[in-house]
């Protein structure tokens, strides 16, 4: 049974309670130094994001610029394939080719209105770093991007975009050097500039008020799925949500208007890597404990002693050590169910698609996709998966396997 | 009376706290460079647990906590270290350490501080973490991460119950009203952070006085010692200027790098600014 009693004081599935927490996880872990940037957010977000002005150029901007709303496709082929009805929700045909903008551009316009003129964020596989580097060019903003060395050089495509979008691009040399570093990069960039600086993290995860504010930007998925459903099958209301995690943001805006629909099964994948007990993984929920990183408590892969491991993923972005505390708290509580692929499973996914429906999908999409195979469905049953990025970013590892 | 309400009693100005990193820069040079400090003239130690994420840290303290990772440290190995730092075992003449290399193991009497961040902490379990602080005989805890809700709610009892002081970190970004707040939920001193940064950076120290002036203006009732970008006698003097001493990090952490003798390297580093 799916407990539903979430006291006020604890938060709801939706939103974190005033501290930011989703039951046992979230908060605000920060140092002093980032007190009055974060606590100037956490007064203010909500107030700019319903103001009918920002709201009306929010909307123009996902219409107009990023092409929203994103198509729910039938995937005839690949539901014959599982016999069942699968639905792909299209986030890859945002501008820039992920769900990644729909927050970056929500976050840029909050930062002109918090009066911010340098944008910081990091970036995993980049999806991120050129979404917000595309709309800072977009407002006329300086953006520095940092990301980890080792993804520096196995998402190139997605440096070169963001350099000639005009960003800088960081190498993030400390630690592991992927987008856990990149992070703490980005975070040591703020604190050292407080005042002109906007930090855009770019999944549901960091210091309170951040894990809710991305989850309400990327939300417009799941406020389409709704609508498009009652289209295609006369009911809102699907079996299954699946989406990858990495952070997960994705999956929160997936997930979000289902999160009270306690009918809707929600399914987080998360990256396995060569096996979940391989100690080559990035599977949090499975090898995470309760612990801090990047501002917020959740689940962490860590070692005995509390130092955060380096994760591994075939997929730059899910290669990350953490995930939002929405999702701890979906984990926890029973309300989401937690599967992982691998990344042998993840590329036989991403070229089963290519070739059932003639979409190349990023690699971190593959994972939600490579879980199929471990669902029982039933025929009738709808599944919504959500497409979070399309493939040419990844070119050349699927290469390597043609 | 806590051991830092102590010094402070006694000593009002000029308060000079270094910070090292346990356990680098070899697993074993904890104590060496404790009894280095304390011989040298510094009044407090702050004791760095080191941690794979250190926010609010620059790239020589990063490095140096890294370093010690590498040689093994953790929470569990560093309490084993400090299990009878506060007792000597050398040979003294009526109770008072010998001079010299013969009163090399003297036992450590100065407060000392540990500083690290939540995660390990956690890791290790908060109230056992606090419980064998204590009795090896830590005097106080600064952990830059555990926000103030958290403390009031949850930890800030536990770390009262064994005796230990919290200090809550002050940057001029801070509002009045927040400083007051901290202040009273501070013991032992209030750190003010001189600007806005990680550690380790260089800022213009001009703009530091005019913050400090304000904080002695606000009648607070910790002591307050200045940290971030106090390297050498005169940003030391200009922090003494307006606060009752400062805190020195990244600094001594590059005066340890490569350093032959501990002891030495302390001293000639120490006698340039107390
Ligand atoms: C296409 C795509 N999907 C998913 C992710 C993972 O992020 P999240 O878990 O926040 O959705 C990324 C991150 O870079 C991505 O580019």
């Amino acid at each position: 049974m799916i407990n539903t009693t979430v006291s006020l004081n604890r938060g709801t599935y939706k939103q974190p309670n005033i501290f930011g927490y989703y039951g046992n996880y979230g908060g605000a872990y920060i140092p002093e130094m980032l007190h009055r940037n974060v606590e100037e957010l956490k007064a203010r977000y909500l107030e700019i994001m319903y103001e009918p002005a920002f709201q009306q150029e929010f909307q123009d901007l996902l219409r107009d610029y990023v092409g929203r709303p994103t198509p729910l496709f039938y995937a005839k082929r690949l539901s014959e394939q599982y016999k069942t009805r699968i639905y792909l929700k299209r986030e890859d045909l945002n501008h820039t080719g992920a769900h990644k903008i729909n927050n970056a551009i929500g976050q840029v316009l909050l930062a002109q209105r918090l009066g911010k003129k340098r944008i910081i964020a990091e970036t995993g596989a980049g999806q991120h770093g050129v979404a917000t580097a595309t709309v800072c060019a977009l407002m006329g903003l300086e953006c520095i991007v940092y990301m980890g060395i080792k993804d520096i050089e196995r998402q190139a495509p997605n440096v070169a975009r963001m350099k000639m979008l005009g960003a800088t691009v960081v190498p993030a040399e400390s630690g592991s050097q992927t987008l856990k570093d990149a992070t703490n990069e980005a975070i040591r960039d703020w604190i050292n500039n407080p005042e002109n600086t906007h930090y855009i993290i770019g999944s549901v995860v960091g210091p309170h008020p951040y894990p809710d504010m991305v989850a309400r930007f990327q939300s417009v998925i799941s406020e389409e799925t709704r609508k498009q459903l009652k289209e295609h099958t006369g009911s809102e209301l699907p079996d299954y949500v699946m989406a990858c995690v990495g952070g997960g943001s994705n999956a929160a805006g997936a997930f979000y208007h289902f999160l009270d629909e306690l009918s809707v099964k929600l399914v987080a994948v998360e990256a396995a890597g060569h096996g979940v007990n391989s100690g080559m993984s990035a599977a949090t929920t499975q090898l995470g404990k309760p612990g801090v990183l990047h501002g917020s408590k959740s689940l962490v892969m860590q070692t005995a002693d509390g130092q955060v491991v380096e994760p591994h993923s075939i997929s730059a972005g899910l290669d990350y050590p953490g995930i939002g505390p929405l999702h701890a708290h979906l984990f926890e509580s029973g309300r989401g169910i937690f599967l992982s692929a691998t990344d042998d499973e993840a590329l036989e996914a991403a070229f089963e698609l290519s070739k059932l429906e003639g979409i190349i999908p990023a690699l971190e999409t593959s994972h939600a996709l490579a879980a199929l195979k471990q669902m029982t469905f039933k025929p009738t049953d709808t599944v919504v998966i959500c497409l979070s990025g399309r493939g040419d970013k990844d070119l050349a590892t699927y290469m390597k396997s043609i | 009376m806590s051991r830092i309400k102590e010094l402070f009693s006694k000593k009002a100005s000029r308060v000079l706290n270094v910070y090292c990193t346990a356990g680098y820069p070899q697993l074993e040079s904890t104590l060496t460079i404790m009894r280095a400090l304390q011989s040298a003239g510094a009044d407090i130690i702050e004791l760095g647990m080191p941690y794979s994420d250190p926010l609010a840290d620059g790239p020589v303290i990063q490095a140096s906590g890294l370093h010690a990772l590498e040689n093994g440290m953790t929470i569990a190995v560093l309490f084993e270290q400090l299990r009878n730092f506060r007792s000597s075992f050398t040979p003294s003449v009526q109770g008072t350490p010998l001079e010299g290399d013969a009163g090399g193991d003297e036992a450590i009497s100065i407060p000392v501080i540990l500083m690290g961040y939540m995660n390990p902490v956690l890791q290790y379990g908060f109230e056992k973490f606090c419980a064998d602080a204590a009795a090896v005989g830590i005097d106080g805890l600064i952990l830059p991460d555990l926000p103030q809700h958290e403390f009031e709610t949850e930890y800030g009892a536990i770390i009262k119950e064994y005796g230990l002081d919290f200090i809550f970190l002050v940057t001029p970004e801070t509002s009045d009203a927040r400083i007051k707040e901290l202040d009273a939920l501070s013991s032992g001193f209030l750190y003010a952070v001189s600007s806005s940064s990680t550690t380790g950076k260089d800022k213009d120290f001009g703009a530091v006085e005019a913050y400090l002036q304000k904080l002695q203006g606000l009648h607070l009732t910790n002591p307050v010692l200045v940290g971030f970008g106090i390297k050498d006698k005169q940003t030391f003097d200009a922090a003494c200027r307006h606060a009752n001493g400062a805190i020195i990090g990244t600094a001594y952490i590059k005066a340890l790098e490569g350093a032959e003798d501990i002891k030495v390297a302390t001293k000639a580093f120490l006698n340039g600014i107390v």
